[in-house]
């Protein structure tokens, strides 16, 4: 984690099937020491996944989640986020690369692995003729770590704890898109966890749920839980991640610390007004750099050096007689840090 | 972020030991089996079957009841013995059920085993519990195993309370014209009921394989139904005799032998070994395609 950020090197392309990982420096995942403390709760060198038909959904994608993080996976629908959790579980077998979860190559180690970590992938899945109680009934009865003497508590746990206590006897089928995704997140979290991927956990959710899920995730985060968290809202993610990789066409395009990737855009100052011309005098006399002056809008790069707060701005600018009818620092949102890297809209790409 | 992070500790290796992977091995197995158990036999398509395959015997057993005929010489093998000795009742529906009941009733349990949970996407977290996929393909193995097995013994036992409560039921006269003591006629009966079940495990395992490469549960369904009544088919050509030996259905209906006072016991055991030949070989085929492929459903 020398370099925080890094952006994926445009050009470099999937090799053949089978070939090496082309990032030789960090050690094979599989015959890492498996005493190790792990450093990064997840990490991939070079995963890449083409599918039969040639399609490169996943294209050499060097993740590195730190322990402890909250990881926002970002990306458009189609980008190859759930290709790369299907890997990282060991579901679908990597064309070339390798990955690692918890310190331990998969899917090697998937036995000693995968019980630590609780997972949602691409939607919840349950019997629908079984209630959500005896679906998660089924789901322990498969862990082999888990005692049966405290899955009847663990369940009813998991249960309460995503607000499905009441619809617990209810059948599968009878769910709403809501509750079913309740109860998928309810599975994941049978066990105490180290680890939670949870690939796009707020679909089918309605505000009042987004909201309770990314409270969720707060609270799993504050208890030292790594969280991996994918959506193609980036909106709806980037409140709660620490972290964020950005995935486009299969390519982690850009991966770092959130505060990092933000604070290397610079904040914007907008002032609406109906006297442009002064406006613009004045913020220039304050040290800004106007960007903008056109209609009833000024911008201003507000993040230079010796630039005023934005409160004084607003005296000078008010003792200038200037009229402000609205005044604002913005940083950009993810979604125009996206488009300013991809040069792309963040919709479906292929 | 910094490696100083005190949340790192979470992730240290004596943690490792909180769910522990080696503690509960067999028991772990137990629970799965009991949980695969449940699944099949609580599943309403699946109690159907049973009752359906139920009725054969009590259909069979009312009809013969109602006509009093009680020998014109036509219909299933065992059927005129019936009036005599109700015991008979269950061979004759075990006749009667392997050409298409037991064989349907198989292969849309053992084909939905593993496509049904691909469909529904139930797979994808079974294998990331984890359960390894060697041990789900065994637990789904005896589960339909044990669902054949139920099959057959529904046929069996409704055939044996049904006959026992509309016909006489005494000493029983062997097809080699000898007759010997009811309990002995009983023993025999059991065994019958065992060598069908073994007759379907060929049969199961086929289901399995066939299940394992498709994400449709009906389309691997009727494959396995087709399959066995291909072999039916091909088993009643005498064209194509140099393969009947092969043929999964070929020794299914040799039970009557241990209806006879000293069955042909090389032929029962050629009949058992075709079936272990078929479980080795599509268990292996199962295998080694369920633990290489990806789960992407
Ligand atoms: N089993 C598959 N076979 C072929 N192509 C697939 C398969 N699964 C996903 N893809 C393709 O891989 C790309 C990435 O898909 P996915 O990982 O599901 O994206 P995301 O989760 O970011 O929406 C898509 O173009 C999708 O069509
Ligand atoms: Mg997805």
């Amino acid at each position: 984690m020398t370099n925080p950020v890094t952006i994926a090197q445009e050009g470099r392309s999937a090799g053949p099937p089978g070939a090496a990982p082309s990032a030789a420096a960090v050690p094979d995942p599989a015959t890492t020491d498996s005493t190790d403390v792990a450093d990064v709760a997840i990490a991939s060198t070079a995963l890449t996944k083409r599918f039969r038909g040639g399609q490169v959904a996943v294209d050499a994608v060097d993740l590195a989640v730190p322990p402890g993080a909250v990881y926002g996976f970002l990306g458009p629908n189609g980008s190859g986020k759930t290709t790369t959790i299907r890997m990282l579980l060991g579901l679908v077998a990597p064309t070339a690369g390798s990955a690692t979860l918890l310190g331990r190559g998969m899917p090697a180690a998937g036995r000693t692995v995968l019980p630590r970590v609780g997972a949602l992938i691409e939607g919840p899945a349950f019997h629908p003729y079984l209630s959500g109680r005896a679906n998660l009934a089924r789901l322990d009865a498969a862990d082999r770590t888990a005692d049966p003497r405290t899955a009847r508590h663990r369940i009813d746990a998991a249960l309460a704890r995503v607000g499905l206590g009441n619809a617990a006897g209810k059948r599968y089928r009878q769910y709403s898109l809501g509750m079913k995704q309740r109860l998928g997140l309810a599975g994941a979290l049978l066990q105490p966890r180290d680890l939670l991927v949870l690939d796009e956990p707020t679909n089918g959710l309605d505000p009042q749920g987004t909201r309770e899920v990314r409270t969720l995730i707060r609270e799993l985060a504050s208890d030292g839980t790594t969280v991996f968290v994918s959506s193609h809202l980036l909106a709806e993610i980037d409140q709660i991640c620490s972290h964020v990789g950005i995935m486009s066409r299969g390519r982690l395009v850009l991966q770092g610390p959130l505060a990092e990737l933000r604070g290397e855009q610079d904040a914007v100052l907008t002032l609406q007004t109906s006297a442009v011309p002064p406006a613009v005098d004045i913020l220039r006399g304050l040290g800004l750099t106007v960007t903008e002056a056109g209609g009833d809008v000024v911008r201003a790069a507000a993040e230079t050096a010796g630039a005023p707060a934005v409160q004084d701005v607003a005296v000078a600018l008010v003792a200038a007689g200037v009229p402000i009818l609205g005044l604002a620092l913005t940083r950009p949102t993810l979604e125009e840090l996206f488009v300013a890297l991809t040069g792309e809209g963040f919709d479906v790409a292929r | 972020m910094s490696l100083a992070d005190p949340t790192v500790d979470t992730i240290s290796d004596h943690d490792l030991a909180r769910p522990d992977p080696g503690r509960r091995g067999r028991s772990g197995f137990g629970r799965l089996l009991r949980s695969e158990v449940r699944l099949v036999f609580g599943r309403r398509r699946n109690q159907i079957l049973l009752t359906v395959l139920g009725l054969v015997p009590l259909i069979i057993g009312t009809a013969v009841r109602l006509s009093n005929d009680g020998g014109s010489g036509d219909g299933p093998p065992f059927l005129n013995q019936i009036t005599d000795n109700g015991l008979f009742l269950v061979f004759t529906a075990l006749v009667v059920s392997l050409p298409l009941f037991l064989p349907l009733a198989v292969a849309i349990v053992s084909g939905d085993a593993l496509a049904g949970e691909a469909n529904l996407g139930t797979l994808r977290y079974l294998l990331t519990v984890p359960v390894s996929r060697s041990r789900l393909l065994v637990a789904k193995w005896l589960g339909s195993a044990a669902f054949a097995a139920s099959a057959v013994g529904t046929v069996v036992l409704v055939g044996l309370v049904t006959g026992i409560a509309l016909f006489p039921v005494g000493r029983v006269t062997l097809l080699s014209g000898t007759s010997v003591a009811l309990s002995e006629g009983l023993v025999r009966g059991v065994g019958v009921g065992c060598l069908v079940v073994i007759s379907l495990l060929g049969l199961v395992t086929i289901g399995l394989f066939v299940s394992s490469l498709t994400e449709v549960p009906v389309a691997a369904m009727a494959t396995t139904v087709v399959i066995a009544v291909i072999s039916a088919v091909l088993d009643g050509l005498p064209q194509v005799k140099v393969l009947h030996p092969y043929l999964l259905t070929h020794h299914w209906y040799d039970f009557d032998q241990l209806l006879r006072l000293s069955p042909d016991t090389g032929l029962l055991l050629t009949g058992v070994g075709v079936q272990l030949a078929y479980i080795a070989i599509f268990g292996a085929a199962a295998w080694s395609r369920f633990t290489t492929a990806d789960v992407s459903a």
